[in-house]
């Protein structure tokens, strides 16, 4: 294959990409779209493989084989309540790989200059290694790792693993800098004399742990944002490495992926009126205000049972489901249908309303209510489902609680102040499934638990709601 | 115009087209934009196939055998994951 031919194949493959990622801006056209991308991938693998006149086959073959059969098996076997980390994980694989392949690069070119050296041609070695290879391998190594080591810590905590609280320690901001500092000055040493490839691996130490120290201290509730983050570093630091080889497709590939990671970001700093800053450097959730929490609950707060909740929803014609983290925690999603299910067969309009941060990444709720079938067209965003709150007889908040604050209408003062919600509160009647009164993330007592139309239904959410399904059969 | 000049150009513009089309994404489809993006950045597979056939070193082999099988996983996972996603997004329950 000509080199044109080659460069012409990578153009189709970028266009097939971007024509993919249009294809997810509806649900209708989403699983062509995703098939498209995945043939602009078989194209560009397909090409360098000819291109390559397939040298070391075997080698080629075994690797591919491997990390599609592995692929594959997290892929098909993962629960769709774990899919937070398996992103999460697959995050990670994209910077390593990255990492490596800009390692190995370097280490064929610096050989190469080396060999010219020996051979006494009169150029510096350091020159045989362009600029723009030694600046794009430094940056490739350096987001690649922060990406890989910071996604396996997203990926401990969401597993479990490692706690969710936000670890935070005194000077932890200066021991971020000095890190920082460390693996820039190895970055630049790289520029500078581009001869020892141990300076890459230094580098990409340092940088891993400026990925674990970045993600130790974010708390559960924050990380969609590190989530989304670090989707955008993964592109990014194919990108870079597409530099390394002055390679066109990793370069559009990767800039698509960088792209799309941070509106995602964008999109849920805005959702929890945060600056990107504040999530990865600020904390939220210190001191939970006890003394305000009793005096704001005592004597107002109304616990029901699910025979009182199945009463209201029999005389109900319009319901909405608010979910949280909780909701998938307790896995009550199936409840949730099935309830939805009996409603609707009353004629009773059902509805979703969903936070753009509720759960673990962006979009977390909506796989949930997807994987029980349960129409897309019921789940409704913040703007569409707001305005309908005041004619909604009854609102099942289930598992979540800032995201349902009324105290975030507030200007200033508060954790939440200035954070779009959901304005549950206007509903007629609200129903908070909870274990207890106990605080969100934001560490605030929530007003809402206290106010005159909200009844309180403690307990876990999944055996909440199927009490809830059993009560309201039976009404 | 440089080679490194055309690069940055074709990058730049490449991150305005990511921002105009992935900004019509919905909040609903959100998840499996981050699996399907994720999932193109498997094109590092290319990388790691060049990387493969540069050097014939032993250290180099094992780096860049790795990073073919992460990026693989990351490529084939990425796009059996989002495709068994978005076949629950459905319309009216059958």
């Amino acid at each position: 294959m000509s080199d044109a031919q080659v460069h012409l194949a990578y153009l189709l493959a970028a266009a097939l990409f971007i024509l993919g990622l249009k294809g997810l801006t509806h649900p209708r056209s989403a699983v062509r779209g995703n098939a498209v991308g995945a043939l602009g991938m078989l194209l560009a693998v397909v090409v360098t493989l000819v291109e390559q006149g397939l040298l070391r086959a075997e080698l080629i073959a075994l690797g591919l084989a491997l990390g599609a059969a592995i692929g594959a098996v997290l892929a098909l076997r993962i629960r769709m309540t774990a899919m937070p980390q398996l992103v999460g994980l697959f995050n990670g694989f994209g910077g390593a790989a990255s990492v490596l392949v800009a390692g190995a690069v370097f280490i064929v070119a610096t050989q190469a200059a080396g060999v010219t050296q020996a051979a006494g041609v009169t150029q510096a070695a350091a020159t045989a290694v362009s600029a723009q290879e030694t600046i794009a391998t430094a940056a490739s190594g350096l987001i690649g790792s922060v990406t890989f080591f910071g996604s396996i810590v997203a990926f401990g905590k969401l597993q479990g693993l490692v706690t969710e609280k936000p670890l935070r320690y005194r000077g932890e901001q200066v021991v971020k800098l000095v890190v920082l500092a460390a693996a820039l000055a190895a970055a630049a040493m790289i520029i500078r004399e581009p001869l020892e490839t141990g300076r890459y691996w230094a580098l990409a130490a340092a940088a891993g742990l400026l990925g674990v120290l970045l993600v130790i201290p974010i708390g559960g509730a924050d990380m969609p944002i590190v989530i989304a983050l670090l989707n955008s570093y993964s592109g990014l630091a194919a990108a870079a490495t597409g530099f390394v080889l002055s390679n066109t497709v990793l370069i559009v590939a990767g800039s698509l992926v960088g792209a799309s990671g941070i509106i995602l970001t964008q999109i849920m700093c805005k959702a929890m009126n945060r600056s990107l800053a504040n999530v990865l450097f600020g904390g939220v959730g210190a001191a939970v205000e006890t003394v305000e929490q009793d005096d704001l609950y005592a004597g107002k707060v109304k616990q029901t049972s699910a025979e009182e909740v199945a009463m209201l929803l029999k005389t109900a014609r319009r319901v909405a489901f608010v979910p949280g983290y909780g909701m998938a925690v307790a896995r009550a999603q199936t409840a949730v249908r099935l309830l939805t299910e009996a409603l609707e067969r009353d004629g009773v309009t059902v509805e979703f309303g969903i936070h753009p941060v509720a759960g673990r990444m962006p979009g977390h709720m909506n796989v949930l209510l997807a994987e029980e079938r349960i129409s897309y067209e019921k789940l409704r965003e913040l703007d569409a489902i707001n305005p309908a709150f005041p004619q909604t007889d009854l609102v099942i908040v289930l598992g979540a609680n800032d995201v349902v604050n009324p105290r975030a209408r507030e200007s200033s003062g508060n954790p939440i102040a200035g954070m779009p919600i959901l304005d549950v509160d206007k509903a007629r009647t609200v129903v908070v499934i909870k274990r207890s009164l106990s605080p969100g993330f934001a560490g605030i007592a929530n007003p809402l638990f206290a106010a005159d139309n909200t009844l309180m239904l403690f307990g876990d959410g999944k055996a909440a709601m199927e009490g809830l399904v059993e009560a309201y059969k039976e009404a | 115009m440089s080679d490194t000049v055309s690069l940055i150009t074709i990058f730049v513009l490449a991150v305005f087209v990511g921002f105009e089309v992935i900004t019509k994404v919905p909040p609903i489809l959100h998840t499996p934009l981050m699996s399907g993006s994720n999932a193109i950045s498997g094109i590092t597979i290319i990388g790691a196939l060049l990387a493969l056939t540069a050097g014939e070193g032993t250290f180099t082999t094992v780096i860049g055998f790795l990073a073919l099988v992460f990026a693989t996983i990351n490529a084939v996972g990425g796009f059996l994951v989002t495709h068994r996603m978005l076949k629950k997004f459905k319309r009216e329950r059958q």
